[in-house]
């Protein structure tokens, strides 16, 4: 990486939208050179002079009443300061966007080196998949308790064939499995229940084949847990909190590897 | 895989729809400090910020029907700065810059120009706020509103591609360049302590 490069890409490393393999690059390249050290390093510390001195405005009561008042009355309009969770319908209108912005973003030389930023729109289409799966009658498939149902189910019906593992020892009860549509893609959905709330373990096929450690998201107030493995992607999404959701993928990787090694 | 849910919003397109009014009030009114501190920025003027402000929200409130996400903060940015065109050109006395999406004689020089007068062994020291603000305001407009969107706004690149229209490389390139006169900037006022 030569130092041109180096000067441009340094500030998407500090503002942590390289991608791994890029960030990697840049710090090696600042790790060799002084002129590119000594700048990131300014950089770095701008940046936590910044957010130390705390450089927002408060807008004024007064714009806000101004605002408020010039806004037709709705009956009771609770104005608050905390922003609501998003209604059903905002999550679809985000969602019908994902695509279109997906397409503008594979454009351009950035889109390469930069974090997978899709990898929010993603997040956000695969959250959609789960609300719609909670509607009635759209939740499974396939049903069935037993792995080897699930499992040749969706032999066909998909380009991978998504590991179907019974946790239901551990916790975590097989339902099904249901084919959804995720980034205008077909992608395998395994459908585990823990107590009365519903987990979808989405699974997609990626080229990358090398093992991606798992990561816990919230998105839209769902935690996802993403992880790769051989080949496959996967997201595990639901409404339990984080602690029981990271339990759910230590339990499936683990026995994943069982079933490799068995 | 895209959804058609235009019919959900083609009911109540009046301006006078509570329930309209009440979605825009849930959606837009989180962002009112975020917008205003941008118009701060942009506009040097509280009370000329305050009436872009409100200006954007009932702009935002006329054109909230063609709202598609998936992003608020960036579709306000996106209206408040064509509020912020026009008073430009109010104000079109004062040589006050204007925003500009072409590239700019300032953007096409080379990056790490003004590099070569930072003194080699000066370190950045931290700032009070309003030393920080009067630095930021030395910034020329692309590169000002690209930097407080980033560090004040904390807007991702795309998002802040989303908001002024550009593509994400010239985003990355504008924040480049500003943090390279900011840096400049802020060494050479520690040059000269008050």
């Amino acid at each position: 990486m030569t130092c041109d490069e180096a000067k441009i890409l340094l500030h998407a490393l500090i503002d942590g939208e390289l991608d791994a393999g890029h960030a990697r690059e840049v710090e090696a390249h600042i790790a060799g050179c002084a002129s590119c050290a000594a700048e990131a390093a300014d950089y770095r510390k701008m940046r936590e002079a910044i957010a130390k001195a705390d450089l927002r405005y408060t807008a004024p009561a007064s714009l806000r009443q101004r605002i408020d008042a010039a806004l037709p009355k709705a009956a009771p309009a609770p104005v608050s300061n905390v922003q609501p969770l998003p209604s059903r319908r905002s999550l679809l209108r985000g969602f019908a966007m994902g695509s279109a912005v997906s397409a503008l973003a594979a454009t351009g030389l950035v889109a390469i080196v930069l974090r997978n930023d899709d990898q929010q729109l993603i997040e956000s289409e695969i959250v959609s998949a789960h609300l719609r799966s909670l509607q009635p009658g759209h939740l499974i498939d396939v049903v069935s308790t037993d792995q080897h149902t699930v499992k040749p189910w969706f032999n066909g019906k998909l380009d991978v064939s998504p590991p179907v593992i019974d946790l239901t020892a551990q916790g975590f009860t097989l339902i099904g499995g249901r084919l959804d549509y995720v980034d205008a893609r077909a992608i395998g959905a395994v459908v585990y229940k823990r107590r009365a709330h519903v987990i979808n373990l989405f699974v997609a096929q990626t080229s990358r084949t090398a093992r991606k450690p798992a990561k816990i998201e919230t998105v839209q107030g769902f935690n996802i847990r993403r992880w790769s493995d051989r080949g496959l992607n996967y997201w595990a999404v639901s409404d339990i909190g984080a602690d029981e959701l990271a339990e759910f993928g230590d339990k499936f990787e683990a026995a994943a590897q069982v079933n490799k090694e068995g | 895989m895209p959804v058609n849910i235009s019919q959900d919003t083609s009911q109540g397109t009046s301006q006078d729809d509570p329930e309209r009014a009440r979605r825009f009030r849930e959606a837009a009114l989180p962002h009112l400090d975020d917008v205003y501190t941008l118009a701060r920025y942009l506009l040097r003027d509280a009370s000329d910020a305050e009436d872009a402000v409100q200006d954007c929200y009932l702009r935002a409130l006329k054109h909230f029907d063609s709202y598609r996400g998936p992003a608020m903060k960036p579709w306000l940015f996106a209206i408040l700065r064509n509020v912020c065109r026009a008073e430009y050109a109010r104000r079109a006395s004062a040589p006050s810059p204007v925003l500009d999406d072409t590239p700019e004689a300032a953007e096409q020089t080379p990056l790490w120009h003004e590099e070569q007068q930072t003194p080699e062994a000066e370190m950045i020291r931290e700032r009070d706020a309003s030393a920080i603000r009067r630095i930021i305001d030395t910034l020329a407009e692309p590169f000002k509103e690209t930097f407080v969107l980033r560090e004040i706004n904390n807007l991702s690149y795309r998002e802040i591609a989303d908001a002024v229209g550009a593509p994400v490389g010239t985003v990355m390139s504008r924040l480049a360049r500003a943090r390279a006169m900011l840096r400049s900037a802020w060494l050479a006022e520690q040059e000269q302590p008050k």
